[in-house]
Parts: structure tokens; C-alpha cells; sequence
């Protein structure tokens, strides 16, 4: 058969735009139709076939409408960006109809038809998902076992780290300095007190109790401002030129590296307390807070070691050739500079390390995961897996997001050269 | 004049290469000497020895009355004394060119920063580049960054300054900013050892002109008879290349 009536060309332009729109709109009438109403204009053929014609519509409609140097700005604009080859066309036509199809059916499993209202199971009737499971377990989500009467505690310690945190945005360099040291040296032991309790009339709450997000962000915290300083000293220990301190840092970095963390927690709960002499006793957490440590700031020192590789050898020459020693030169010079190279290393171990601390629920602590994990278990909660996944899910999405965001910022503020 | 550098059969190898052969140089003070010298002849390595950048293996190098070895102990007070501008400027480019100049003299020699400052602007003035003071180095042209680093050593406030091919990276035309300073440096008073093909700085700065070839010191004559009388063929050769 001559196909060759069916090539493009610019004589009978408008004539192969509009058969070649009206081939496009058939195509995105089915997808549509097949997405909302669940039929489409082809159901009549073998279901494998009409699932497919959308595409062959559009595809067809494409090709007709790719015409080169057309005159039209538009139409030129569609065939350079989206249309300029029958594999393109593809590709597009398939993002677009994937959309079509997919999301509308997500967006009624999480809003249209998803129950809000309510406290038991029963209240979630209408097919979408149950969100009153979350709003009923919220607050064990956040709080995990700590005791009702007792969460002012944590809502104090919190409020005030974000209150201090936000304070060093805005006052002067010379406060942001005091700002700083409080938060790292003093802060940390006077929010973990206030949380743990014992003394100064507040109940003592065990850490078992502890979980939830608040647990999420107490085990990150710690282990994220603790693994930095750690992994940057092995990094520096690792180049050393003192063998001692050479073979002891790759010793601790490549024994670390090459452990799972969940047999490094496995360890710290059961094995670690039979090193320990008898009658002394290290908290469970406090144990899984070093063990994370120790695991992470490992990966660190690789990162930080990247950075200190790609400085040119000049920097430390010109450092020395002013007189400055091991530490200023390093302090000063090198690691200023290697550390904004490895922004993204760095980023990239905080968000891991983050989305590592589900982990500890290996030895029963349970943060926000382990709490979802517990909830979904309750006999009243039977099937409420995927709600409390997903909704765990997008609560770590979004500390991870902000993290990523922040060191981006950072790397844009602190660019100064090249 | 009373010596400040002395070189007593210095010998250094790298692994099996022998880069300095024993090499004996003794330096007043307030002299200029300049090495030329063929690439590879060993000219960057001897001046890097004299602040240890390089270690040396045997033979003696005493600067300003201090043995330089692995026993050194106040390596670091030695090496504020000796100021050295390198051939890739090595600024710090995570600091403004002010702070490349004042971190030094105020973490080293614990100088207050104002002081530091007023020292650091004045030093930038000398090198005709203080309105620059307040940029980052990969801001300035190459020239101006050579010019810069001139002026952090400066600020340290050394006895002997060492330049290792000082402009042999610049574009042809930043050249001359960068020698005129280092020849204001030079009237100044400075002791100074340059690395430089540059001979027409030579000419007009040097007292004392070594050539180096294989990591010898082939010959060391006064500036004005090394030019136009020089004894040893292998510098004569060398001469008329590059002259």
C-alpha cells in the first residue's frame, strides 16, 4: 500500500493538524474515559489491545502533525520540545496518559474517598483510606509510650531547641557564637534531663517509654552533631602520617563500614552488657545512640576524607610557608574548605542516618516506624498497614526533604569561589 | 653583612632520584639571588628545602641561626620567618583577600585583628592592590592574585623571602605588575631567593646569580660577570636559549 499520502508536508498543512489533533483528543478521550469512568471507546476489542489504543491513537496523531519549519509557533515549539521523533512521541504520550490514568485513582484512595471523621474502624466506610487510625494514634505516633500527663516535657524540650534555633537566624554574629555552644554543650543535657526526669520533683520516665517522632528526632539529633566531629577526627586520623593513629582510624572506619547496622544494635542491646563490669548498667538508648554514632561517623570520615583529597597540595603548602601547625592549618585552612566540597557527601549520610533510626526497634525502642508498626497490630486496628506506612512515610519524607533543602541553601551561601 | 641562610652538602633524593646534589650556598642578608636554571634541574626543590616544604636527607641547612631538620622542633617559628610566593599563588579561596592576609599574623603570631588589618591594608597598598581587599580570590585576575599572595607573606613580616617562579603562570602582560613589585620589594632591602627565568628582572635585582643543572649548583657568579662572562659551558648553552 502507498503510505506515502500519509507523510507530512507543508502544502496540505492544516488538513494534517487537524486530523492529526483530532487523533490526539480521541487519545486522550479514551485514557480518560478508561480513568474515571472505567471503559473507553475500543472495549469492545480484547481488553490487552484496547488498553493499548490510546497510545496507537496518539502516536498516530503525532506523526501526522510532525511537520517541520511549520510557520506555527506552537506547533513548532510541541514537535522540537515533545515530538521530534516517533520514540519521543512515545515517551511523551506515555508520561502523560501514566498521569492521567494513575493519579486520579491515588488521589481518591488519599482524599476523595478517605475517612476523616470518627474514632473507631468501623467509621471508615467509604472504600479510601482510613486516616482516622492516624488521627487516633497521632499522639503515640509522636509521643510513643511516654505518659499522657508527662508529653508537656517533651513539647517544652522541643519548643525550646526550635526556639534557639530559629534565635541564631536572626541575632547578631557576636550572640549567634553563645547561641551555638549552648546548643551543642548544655542543651543536650538539660532537654535530655527534662525528657528522662528523676530529679527536681518530675517523675522518671524510663526510656522504653520513650518513641515516636520525638523519639525519631532525639536518636537523629544526637547521633547526627555526634558522628560529624567523630568522622572528621578519623578522617584527618586516616591521612595521618603517624602509623599508630593511620592504622587504628582505617581499623575503626573499615570494621564499622563493613557491619549492618542492625547487627551493630543487635550487638550494643545483648552483647555489650556482658563486656560491662557486674552492677554497672549503660541505658538501652544510650547504648543505641553510640552504636548509631560509631556507624555513621564512619561514613562520615570517608566523606570528609573526599574532600580533604580533592584540595589541591598548595593549600597546605601556603599554610605551612605562614608558619601555621597540624591544627590551624587544618582548622583554618583545610577543612573550611574540604567540608563545603563534600555539602552533598555529607547531606546525603544525615538523610541515611535518619532514615536508618527505624532500625532500633531491634532492641525495642520504638520510634515513629516501630510505633505505626505497633498501632497496626492492635486487634481493633487489623488492615491499618498501609495507612500508617504511608503516613510514616510522608512524615520522613518531609525531614528528609527540609534537610536536603538546607544544605543546598548552605552550599549557595557559603560558594565563594571558581 | 652577616649570613642568614647557609646550605652545607645538601643532599636530597626523591625515592631513587637524586634531586639535590651537594649543594653549598651561603645567603647575606638584604641579598638577592636568583636560580635559573633547565626544568627539573632541582632550582624549586632547593628553595621548598630552606622552609622544609622538602626534607632533606643529609648535609646541614641553617636558617638564621636554626638548624632546619627532622628535630626541629620550632619549625613553625622558622617558617613565619621565611615568607614564599608559589607559582600557583595558593591564595585561600574560602577567605577575602584581607583575611588570606590577617590570618596569619593574627593565629600565628597572635597579633590583635585590628592591627592585623592595618597591617594586612598596608601590605596590600604596597602591592597596589588594596581596593581589591574586600574580594575573594577567584575574583581577581592572576596578576592581581600573585599580588595578593605577595602581600601574605608580607604580612607575616619575614626576614627572607623565597619565590618559586613567581610569574611563570600569568599571562604575559600581568608579568611585569608582579615583578615591579617584587623589585620594590627588593630595593626595600628584603633578602630574597627567586626561582625566575625572567632574566631581565635578574639583571636588574640580583647580586648573585646561581645556575643550576641536574641538581648541581654549576655556577654561582656575581650577577653582571654570569651575564656577560660566564665560565661553565653548560651556562653558556643555557644562556644563549633563553636570552
Amino acid at each position: 500500500m502507498n503510505l506515502s499520502i500519509l507523510k507530512s508536508d507543508k502544502k496540505n498543512l492544516n488538513s494534517f493538524i487537524a486530523a492529526g489533533s483530532a487523533l490526539i483528543f480521541i487519545g486522550f478521550i479514551d485514557i480518560i474515559l478508561s480513568s474515571f469512568f472505567s471503559t473507553n471507546i475500543t472495549a469492545f476489542l480484547p481488553s490487552k489491545i484496547s488498553y493499548l489504543t490510546p497510545l496507537l491513537f496518539g502516536l498516530f496523531g503525532l506523526y501526522l502533525i510532525r511537520i517541520e519549519f511549520s510557520g506555527n509557533k506552537l506547533l513548532d515549539k510541541v514537535n522540537t520540545n515533545f515530538n521530534s521523533s516517533n520514540f519521543n512521541a512515545l515517551l511523551t504520550l506515555l508520561v502523560i496518559f501514566a498521569l492521567i490514568k494513575y493519579i486520579p485513582p491515588l488521589l481518591n484512595w488519599f482524599v476523595f474517598d478517605a475517612n476523616f471523621a470518627g474514632n473507631t474502624k468501623e467509621d471508615c466506610t467509604s472504600g479510601g483510606a482510613c486516616w482516622v487510625f492516624v488521627k487516633v494514634w497521632l499522639n503515640r505516633f509522636v509521643y510513643g509510650l511516654y505518659p499522657d500527663t508527662e508529653q508537656w516535657r517533651i513539647n517544652t524540650a522541643f519548643l525550646t531547641l526550635f526556639l534557639l534555633v530559629g534565635a541564631s537566624f536572626f541575632v547578631p554574629q557576636k550572640f549567634k557564637k553563645y547561641i551555638i555552644i549552648f546548643l551543642l554543650f548544655v542543651y543536650p543535657i538539660i532537654g535530655l534531663k527534662l525528657i528522662s526526669g528523676g530529679d527536681f520533683g518530675l517523675k522518671y520516665v524510663e526510656t522504653g517509654a520513650w518513641g515516636g517522632l520525638s523519639l525519631t528526632f532525639i536518636v537523629s539529633a544526637f547521633a547526627l552533631i555526634l558522628c560529624f566531629p567523630i568522622g572528621t577526627i578519623l578522617a584527618l586520623g586516616r591521612r595521618s602520617k603517624l602509623p599508630a593513629i593511620r592504622y587504628t582510624s582505617i581499623g575503626f572506619i573499615e570494621l564499622w563500614r563493613g557491619v549492618p547496622l542492625i547487627t551493630v544494635l543487635f550487638m550494643s542491646a545483648v552483647m555489650f552488657p556482658m563486656f560491662l563490669p557486674d552492677g554497672t548498667y549503660v541505658d538501652k538508648l544510650i547504648r543505641v545512640l553510640i552504636a548509631i554514632t560509631l556507624f555513621e561517623a564512619a561514613y562520615m570520615a570517608e566523606v570528609v576524607r573526599g574532600g580533604l583529597q580533592a584540595l589541591p597540595k598548595g593549600q597546605y603548602e601556603a599554610a605551612k610557608s605562614l608558619g601555621m601547625g597540624y591544627w590551624k592549618m587544618h582548622f583554618l585552612i583545610i577543612l573550611p574548605q574540604a567540608l563545603k566540597l563534600v555539602i552533598p557527601g555529607i547531606a546525603n549520610t544525615f538523610l541515611a542516618l535518619v532514615k536508618d533510626t527505624p532500625l532500633i526497634f531491634v532492641v525495642g525502642l520504638l520510634e515513629l516506624a516501630g510505633m505505626v508498626n505497633l498501632a497496626k497490630t492492635n486487634p481493633k486496628w487489623l488492615g491499618m498497614a498501609m495507612e500508617g506506612y504511608v503516613f510514616a512515610g510522608l512524615v520522613f519524607w518531609v525531614i528528609c526533604y527540609v534537610m536536603s533543602r538546607y544544605s543546598q541553601n548552605l552550599e549557595k551561601k557559603l560558594k565563594t569561589e571558581r | 653583612m652577616s649570613k642568614i641562610i647557609e646550605l652545607k652538602n645538601v643532599n636530597k633524593w626523591f625515592d631513587k632520584f637524586q634531586a639535590l646534589k651537594d649543594i653549598n650556598l651561603e645567603v647575606n642578608q638584604q641579598e638577592k639571588i636568583v636560580i635559573c636554571g633547565p626544568s627539573g634541574s632541582g632550582k624549586s626543590t632547593l628553595i621548598r628545602c630552606i622552609n622544609r616544604l622538602e626534607e632533606h636527607q643529609d648535609g646541614q641547612i641553617i636558617v638564621d641561626g636554626k638548624e632546619i631538620s627532622e628535630n626541629t622542633k620550632d619549625l613553625e617559628k622558622i617558617r613565619a620567618e621565611v615568607g614564599m610566593v608559589f607559582q600557583q599563588f595558593n591564595l585561600f579561596p574560602h577567605l577575602s583577600i584581607l583575611d588570606n592576609c590577617t590570618l596569619a599574623p593574627i593565629w600565628v603570631k597572635k597579633m590583635p585583628k585590628k592591627d592585623a588589618e592595618a597591617l594586612a591594608m598596608k601590605n596590600l597598598e604596597r602591592v597596589q592592590i588594596a581596593d581589591q581587599a574586600k574580594k575573594f580570590p577567584g575574583q581577581l585576575s592572576g596578576g592581581q592574585q600573585q599580588r595578593s599572595a605577595l602581600a601574605r607573606a608580607l604580612c607575616m613580616e619575614p626576614k627572607i623571602m623565597l619565590f618559586d617562579e613567581p610569574t611563570s603562570a600569568l599571562d604575559p602582560e600581568m608579568i611585569k605588575e608582579v615583578l615591579d613589585a617584587m623589585v620594590d620589594l627588593a630595593k626595600a632591602g628584603m633578602t630574597m631567593i627567586v626561582v625566575t627565568h625572567e632574566m631581565g628582572f635578574a639583571k636588574e635585582v640580583a647580586d648573585n646569580m646561581i645556575f643550576m643543572d641536574e641538581g648541581k649548583i654549576v655556577e654561582k657568579a656575581k650577577t653582571k660577570d654570569f651575564f656577560e662572562n660566564p665560565k661553565s659551558d653548560r651556562t653558556k648553552l643555557f644562556l644563549s636559549q633563553i636570552l
